[in-house]
C-alpha cells in the first residue's frame, strides 16, 4: 500500500494532469529532490522556490489572483509562522472583496513531533491556523485520506490549508487508493525517483528519470468537513486527528483488554469546518468524552471543540468532559525524554480515559 | 504630449483632487471615518492609469496598489461616487461593500487586485500574477505601488528577489512614491540610501529616479518603464518623488500643508498649461468649482443609498461553489 507521501504525490499528479493545477512550488520540492519529504517527486508542474516562506506564500495567493490553481509547500510547519499576516490577508481576501476575488490555493505543510525533531521540525500548527478565519484546514491520518483530502483541496476553489503528520508520512496505508497498483514494490519502482549516495548521483540519475504515473487513479475525495469514525465504541468517544489516531487506537486496545472499555475514536480529518454532527453523535451515544491532540494547551484547538460539545451535549454527558493535549512547554526537545513529557503517550491516554470512565454518572 | 493629452490629465487631475478634498471634509463629519490618500501624487499617478492596460485576465495590466492610488483609478474611468461608496461605507461600495478604508480598491474586472493595510505585503504578492502573465507571453503588466518607508519590509526584498529569478525575470513594474516621510519617521532618519532604487539596482533591476511632481517627467519615465517591462518581460524600479499634501492621515488630522511647504503638483501644471497657452487663466477655478459641486451632488446621492446590515457580516466568507 501507498504510503502517505506517496499518496500525497499521486493526488498532486491527478491535480496538475485533471484539475488544472498549474504551478507546484517551495524549497526542494521540484527536482531533483521533489520535496524533503518526497511528497513532490516526479510532478511535472513542480519547482524549486528561493528559501523564502513569505515569498512563497505571496506568490501562491499573486498565482491565485491570476486564476492559476497553485500549492505552495512550507517545508516544516515550524516555518510557517512568519506568514502568518499573509495567511490572514488570503483568509479574508473573499470577504474583504465581497466575493471579487477568491483564492483557489493550496499550502501544504508537514507538522507535529515523533521523527526526533527536537525544537524546531516538531511544531504543530493548527491551534494558530485556526484563527486564520477563511481558510479551511485539514489534517490527515491515512494515506488514502491523505489522497482523497488533496483531491478535495484542489478542487475547492477557497485556500486550503493541507497539514501532513510527520510522524506518519511514511506510514503505508491499509487502503488501497483507487487506481494504485496492488503491489506495493511495483508502486515504488514506478513513482520513487531512483536514490543515489550523494546529491550529485542523485542530480545525474534523476535527470533522466521518468515516474510512470498508475494509469487508473481518480478524482477519489475525502469531502471537507467530513470526519470518519476510526474505531466504534459505546463508552466513550475520543476525538482527535493526525498520529494521535492511532495512539489513541493503542490506548483503545488497553482499555479493552484491561478494563472492558469500549472505546469510539474519532479522527476529524477537517479541522475547519469541522464535522460537529460526527461529533455530537458519537458524544451524544457515550455520554463521555476525551479531545486529544499534541499542541500546546493554551487556546488550543481541542479547546474549542471541548467548549462546542459542553455548549452542545451538556445535557448528554455522564462524565465531565476533558481535553488531553500537550505540554505548556516553550518546544519539543530533543531527548526522547523530552518528548515523551510534551506529547501526549499512549500510557497518558490510557490514564485519562480511565479517569473519565471511573466517574459515576 | 499634445495639447488634448495635457488638458486631459489636467481635468483628471483636478476630479481626483476635489473627489480626495471631498472625503477628507467626509472624514471630519459623521460621513466618513478614517481617511487616507493621495492628494500631491496627482502628476504621478494620473498618467500612470492613462498608461497602463486596462483589462480582465492575463493579457491586461495587474494592479497591486498602495491607498495613494485615487487619482490612477480615475484615471482609469472609476465614477468617484464608488469611492464616496467606499469612504461612506456603503453596502453599494463596490470595493468592499462598506468593509474596508476609502483607497482600499479590488476591481476584479480591471486586474485591481485587493489593496490592503499592510505595509508592503502587495510586494510579496506582486511577483505571483507576474509570473503568471510571463508564462502567459503577450504584453500584459503587473504593477506594484508602495511608499518609501515600507521599503525597509522584508517584503519588499522578497518582491525584488522574486521578479529578478534565473530564467523567470519577471514584467512586473516596481513604483515607490517617495514622500520621504513614514507617517511623522523623515526618510533620512531611517534609510542609509540616497535612494531607495539603490537597493533595487543590487538586484540587478534598471531604475529611474524622478521627480514624481512634474507631469511630462512622470509620463515620459512610466512610459519608458511600462514598454520595457512589457516587451522584455523583465522587472524595472521608477521611484516618483511626490508630495503628500494633506498629511499622513485623517489620524494626523488630514488639513492641508502650510503653503509653500511642499510643492502642488496640480498647481504646476496648471501655471505650466497657462504659460503655454494651452488653458485660459480662468480654466481652472472654473473646472474646480464644477467638480467640487458635482462630488456635492454625488455625495447627497450616496447618503441615500443603503448601509450594510448586521446579516451582510456573514456574505462571502468563502467563495460559493
Ligand atoms: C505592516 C504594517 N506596519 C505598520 C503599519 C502602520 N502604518 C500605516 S501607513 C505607515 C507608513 C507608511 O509609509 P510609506 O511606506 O512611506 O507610505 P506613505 O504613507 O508615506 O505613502 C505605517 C507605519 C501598517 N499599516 N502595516
Ligand atoms: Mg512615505
Amino acid at each position: 500500500m501507498a504510503t502517505m507521501a506517496q499518496a500525497v504525490r499521486m493526488a498532486l499528479h491527478y491535480g496538475e494532469t485533471h484539475l488544472g493545477v498549474t504551478d507546484v512550488f517551495g524549497e526542494d520540492v521540484g527536482p531533483p529532490l521533489g520535496g524533503v519529504f518526497t511528497a513532490t517527486q516526479g510532478l511535472k508542474t513542480a519547482w524549486n522556490s528561493p528559501l523564502d516562506e513569505r515569498g512563497i506564500i505571496g506568490t501562491a495567493i499573486g498565482l491565485a489572483l491570476a486564476g492559476q490553481r497553485p500549492v505552495a509547500e512550507i517545508q516544516f510547519g515550524d516555518y510557517i509562522f512568519n506568514t502568518i499576516d499573509l495567511l490572514k490577508l488570503a483568509g479574508n481576501t473573499c470577504w474583504s472583496s465581497m466575493g471579487q476575488y477568491n483564492l483557489p490555493m493550496v499550502v501544504t505543510t508537514i507538522v507535529g513531533a515523533g521523527i526526533h525533531g527536537s525544537i524546531y521540525h516538531s511544531h504543530s500548527f493548527e491551534s494558530m491556523a485556526a484563527h486564520i478565519p477563511g481558510w479551511k484546514i485539514v489534517l490527515p491520518s491515512r494515506p488514502i485520506d491523505a489522497y482523497g483530502l488533496m483531491i478535495s483541496a484542489l478542487k475547492d476553489n477557497n485556500p486550503t490549508l493541507y497539514m501532513y503528520p510527520k510522524a506518519l508520512i511514511r506510514v503505508k496505508g491499509k487502503d488501497l487508493i483507487p487506481g494504485e497498483p496492488a503491489d506495493e514494490r511495483e508502486l515504488k519502482k514506478m513513482i520513487d525517483a531512483p536514490p543515489g549516495p550523494t546529491l550529485y548521483d542523485i542530480i545525474d540519475v534523476r535527470s533522466r528519470w521518468e515516474p510512470r504515473w498508475p494509469e487508473g487513479l481518480t478524482d477519489y475525495q475525502v469531502p471537507i468537513g467530513k470526519a470518519r469514525i476510526h474505531r466504534e465504541g459505546a463508552d466513550i468517544s475520543v476525538i482527535t486527528y493526525a498520529r494521535h489516531v492511532f495512539m489513541a487506537e493503542k490506548a483503545a486496545e488497553i482499555l479493552k483488554a484491561e478494563n472492558g472499555i469500549d472505546v469510539e475514536i474519532i479522527d476529524l480529518r477537517t479541522l475547519y469546518p469541522w464535522d460537529r454532527e460526527t461529533v455530537f453523535n458519537s458524544v451524544r451515544k457515550t455520554g463521555r468524552c476525551l479531545v486529544l491532540n499534541e499542541d500546546t494547551p493554551v487556546c488550543n484547538f481541542g479547546e474549542h471543540i471541548f467548549r462546542t460539545i459542553v455548549d452542545e451535549c451538556f445535557y448528554e454527558l455522564t462524565a465531565k468532559p476533558r481535553v488531553l493535549a500537550g505540554a505548556d512547554v516553550p518546544g519539543v526537545g530533543l531527548h526522547p525524554a523530552y518528548e515523551e513529557a510534551s506529547i501526549p503517550q499512549v500510557n497518558d491516554i490510557v490514564r485519562e480515559l480511565r479517569g473519565i470512565c471511573g466517574e459515576a454518572p | 504630449m499634445d495639447k488634448e493629452l495635457k488638458v486631459k490629465i489636467l481635468d483628471l487631475m483636478i476630479e481626483a483632487r476635489c473627489m480626495e478634498e471631498r472625503m477628507v471634509k467626509m472624514s471630519k463629519s459623521t460621513d466618513g471615518f478614517f481617511w487616507l490618500g493621495g492628494v500631491g501624487e496627482e502628476a504621478f499617478n494620473v498618467p500612470l492609469g492613462l498608461l497602463a492596460k486596462k483589462g480582465h485576465g492575463l493579457d491586461y495590466d495587474y494592479f497591486h496598489f498602495h491607498y495613494r492610488n485615487g487619482a490612477t483609478m480615475i484615471a482609469l474611468g472609476m465614477d468617484p461616487a464608488d469611492e464616496l461608496r467606499q469612504m461612506h461605507n456603503r453596502i453599494t461600495d463596490p470595493f468592499s461593500g462598506g468593509r474596508n478604508f476609502c483607497n482600499h480598491y479590488v476591481r476584479k474586472d480591471w486586474n485591481v487586485v485587493p489593496v490592503t493595510s499592510t505595509i508592503q505585503t502587495q510586494c510579496s504578492v506582486a511577483p505571483g500574477t507576474a509570473r503568471a502573465q510571463k508564462r502567459h507571453g503577450g504584453d500584459g503588466i503587473t504593477i506594484v505601488t508602495f511608499g518609501d518607508a515600507g521599503t525597509a519590509e522584508g517584503d519588499f526584498h522578497v518582491g525584488l528577489n522574486w521578479s529578478t529569478l534565473p530564467k523567470w525575470e519577471l514584467p512586473l513594474l516596481w513604483i515607490c512614491t517617495n514622500n520621504a516621510y513614514g507617517i511623522s519617521t523623515p526618510y533620512n532618519e531611517v534609510h542609509g540610501q540616497e535612494h531607495i532604487a539603490n537597493i533595487a539596482a543590487g538586484y540587478g533591476i534598471p531604475t529611474k529616479v524622478i521627480n514624481g511632481n512634474d507631469v511630462e517627467e512622470s509620463y515620459n519615465a512610466l512610459k519608458e518603464a511600462m514598454d520595457y517591462c512589457r516587451t522584455e518581460r523583465k522587472p524595472y524600479y521608477l521611484e516618483a518623488m511626490v508630495s503628500r499634501l494633506h498629511g499622513h492621515s485623517s489620524s494626523s488630522g488630514a488639513n492641508r500643508v502650510p503653503d509653500g511647504s511642499e510643492a502642488d503638483p496640480l498647481h504646476l501644471w496648471i501655471d505650466r498649461l497657462v504659460k503655454e497657452g494651452v488653458i485660459d487663466g480662468d480654466y481652472f477655478e472654473k473646472k474646480y468649482t464644477e467638480h467640487t459641486e458635482h462630488m456635492k451632488d454625488k455625495l447627497a446621492e450616496v447618503r441615500k443609498e443603503p448601509a450594510p446590515t448586521a446579516a451582510d457580516v456573514f456574505k462571502h466568507i468563502y467563495a460559493e461553489a
